[in-house]
């Protein structure tokens, strides 16, 4: 519109600082990661690795159980996510078609989950999983992220069911369909596309979680990619540099590209939820 | 103590059935099955500790011990009251989340009020922008440790190419530890704000904005008197929002500083960690959690009061 020549040279360059800001800490982490060991000692160190190499990789690998960790963390991340959607479904189905004191709760919850200090909720999480012999087990943990991944879920899912027309499930149930039948062979049809956000969000809320696995997890062979990530850091805060990036450059990216596939659907979501509330 | 826990469920569970009654029925059997595996879940892990892990502050129960947890009364919070060092974690936890969330929120206003403007490359920005987002807190904190580093870090070797002398050791300075953490959770918690805002700019309406133009405002006038208001409600939940989740952020600062130099970046949710889990008092660091949730209530109150009023102005 009515935008003058210089303004708009000062948004580019106010632009082009945020994106600076923004990026500038990850490429130092993948120039750190791809630099040979010998080069990370350096007094002088340069943004473009001299000597590019695979070492520090190499040596991450053979330092701590990565693989392990990051089969670990896939198992969970994967069970929380489909466990997540498959119970959140029917209940944000629930919530946004119909309105009893039951699903005003249940959005009350959702509100205030959010401010649950996690602290007040550990230990007596710890104590009953204990109780359950799920402490130091990936179905303990597993059960734990579901729960905790919820609220978003659901947040996300009745946004996506109220953009689902009722009058589709009103001409189902006239022809005789069931709730349920209504629920698998309309609405969902339809939700399929939000479904496979919701999912790939709770995956990468697990995948990346640390809290919960750092209290719940204790024999390493068990422990998550985030938590092992931390052990690559000694006691004394003394970090071997080029194997601690390399190991949290590979850490990052399954939740990049995924982020990457789901990008717009979050922005999209978020603006749903905005017009809605 | 786990009598708690199934209290807990039974108590939230009555009072909807029977409101399900007085509404005519509308919870009838077919929903509660569409209910019942999330809510499970949620009461016996989310609701049920909820509950159990106030009653544990009442309590002097502690891991590993062999003798029967016994009911203390407030013993825990008058020994609280006490705690120079929860106060000071209390203090810092505070400083942390007002000084993170403040400057989150005017530079996400500025990055979204610039990715909302019709510029090229946009999606680009849109794209980056929201990067952060999507890592492990505890890479965000490896990868600024990196930068920070005291040699190999990208921070002093730019202090020293600039001529700003020989920089310094930034997380375990006592004077820059606290401004280093914050800085990460600045940017760490720029993403989600700067997308809840954009939603919001783009709500606003276009035609108001185009005949507040017209009638020669300029900007800064057209932000105040059309964009502000419609945006106002958003921007009141994400910063309040952000202030509760930075004071119960943990994962950052545990991988950059943990808590040190001298306990001068120790969040509350560190020092109750440590209570509870390298020492073993359960029922103090429960303690501590309810009074960090009564703080937190207290945040939720005056937000929820804001969007009242905000409410009342539209």
């Amino acid at each position: 519109m009515g935008t003058s020549r210089p303004a708009r040279a000062g948004q580019y360059l106010a632009l082009l600082a945020y994106l600076v800001f923004l990026a500038f800490p990850f490429l130092w982490l993948v120039s750190t990661a791809f630099k040979a060991p010998r080069e990370l000692g350096d007094l002088h160190p340069t943004w473009i690795p001299k000597d590019p190499g695979l070492d520090n990789f190499r040596q991450a690998f053979d330092e701590q159980p990565l693989l392990q960790a990051a089969g670990n963390s896939l198992i969970a991340a994967c069970s929380a996510a489909l466990i997540a959607v498959a119970v959140a479904t029917p209940m944000a189905f629930v919530m946004a078609r119909h309105r009893s004191r039951l699903t005003t709760a249940a959005t009350g919850w959702v509100v205030v989950s959010q401010a649950f200090p996690f602290v007040l909720v550990i230990i007596p999480l710890f104590l009953i999983l204990k109780n359950l012999h799920l402490i130091n087990s990936l179905p303990g943990l597993i059960m734990v992220y579901v729960v905790w991944s919820l609220p978003f879920a659901l947040w996300m899912l009745v946004g996506y069911v109220r953009a689902v027309p009722p009058e589709l499930e009103e001409a189902a149930a006239v022809d005789g369909a069931s709730r349920l039948r209504t629920l698998v062979s309309v609405t969902a049809p339809l939700l399929a596309p939000g479904l496979v956000a919701t999912a790939l969000f709770a995956f990468i809320t697990a995948w990346n979680e640390f809290f919960f696995a750092l209290v719940l997890l204790k024999s390493p062979e068990k422990q998550t990619l985030p938590v092992i990530l931390t052990h690559f850091i000694g006691a004394e805060g003394v970090a071997d540099l080029g194997p601690l990036a390399a190991a949290a450059f590979l850490a990052t990216l399954p939740s990049l590209v995924i982020f990457a596939i789901i990008q717009k659907r979050i922005t999209g979501g978020m603006l749903a939820g905005a017009v809605k509330s | 103590m786990n009598s708690a826990t199934k209290k807990g469920d039974t108590g939230r569970r009555g009072p909807s059935r029977r409101g399900s009654a007085t509404t005519g029925g509308a919870t009838d059997f077919g929903t509660w099955f569409l209910v019942l595996p999330a809510l499970i879940p949620i009461l016996v892990l989310s609701v049920g500790p909820l509950l159990y892990g106030i009653a544990l502050a009442f309590t002097d129960s502690q891991s590993g011990r062999t003798a029967p947890t016994q009911w203390i009364g407030t013993l825990n919070f008058s020994d609280l009251l006490h705690d120079t060092l929860f106060w000071d974690s209390f203090r810092i936890g505070l400083l942390w989340a007002v000084g993170v969330t403040i400057p989150q929120f005017l530079l996400a206003m500025g990055l979204a009020l610039l990715l909302n403007q019709n510029l090229r490359f946009r999606w680009l920005a849109r794209a980056l922008a929201i990067v952060p987002w999507a890592m492990p807190e505890v890479v965000v904190g490896i990868m600024w440790r990196l930068v920070y580093n005291p040699d190999a870090g990208i921070l002093n070797e730019t202090l020293r190419t600039l001529g700003f002398g020989e920089g310094r050791d930034w997380l375990t300075g006592l004077a820059t530890a606290l401004p280093a953490v914050i800085l990460v959770g600045i940017w760490a918690g720029m993403p989600q704000t700067t997308v809840a805002l954009l939603a919001g700019l783009q709500n606003t309406p276009h035609e108001l904005h185009e005949a507040a133009a017209l009638d020669g405002a300029g900007a800064w006038r057209r932000f105040r008197a059309v964009t502000w208001p419609a945006l106002k409600p958003i921007a009141l939940s994400i910063t309040a929002l952000n202030l509760i989740w930075n004071f119960n952020s943990f994962a950052l600062v545990y991988v950059l500083t943990s808590g040190g130099p001298g306990g001068r970046t120790r969040l509350p949710m560190l020092f109750a960690y440590e209570q509870a889990f390298r020492y073993g008092q359960f029922g103090y660091a429960a303690a501590m959690g309810c009074v960090m949730v009564a703080v937190i209530s207290v945040l939720l109150a005056v937000f929820l009061a804001g969007r009242l009023k905000g409410g009342a102005d539209e």
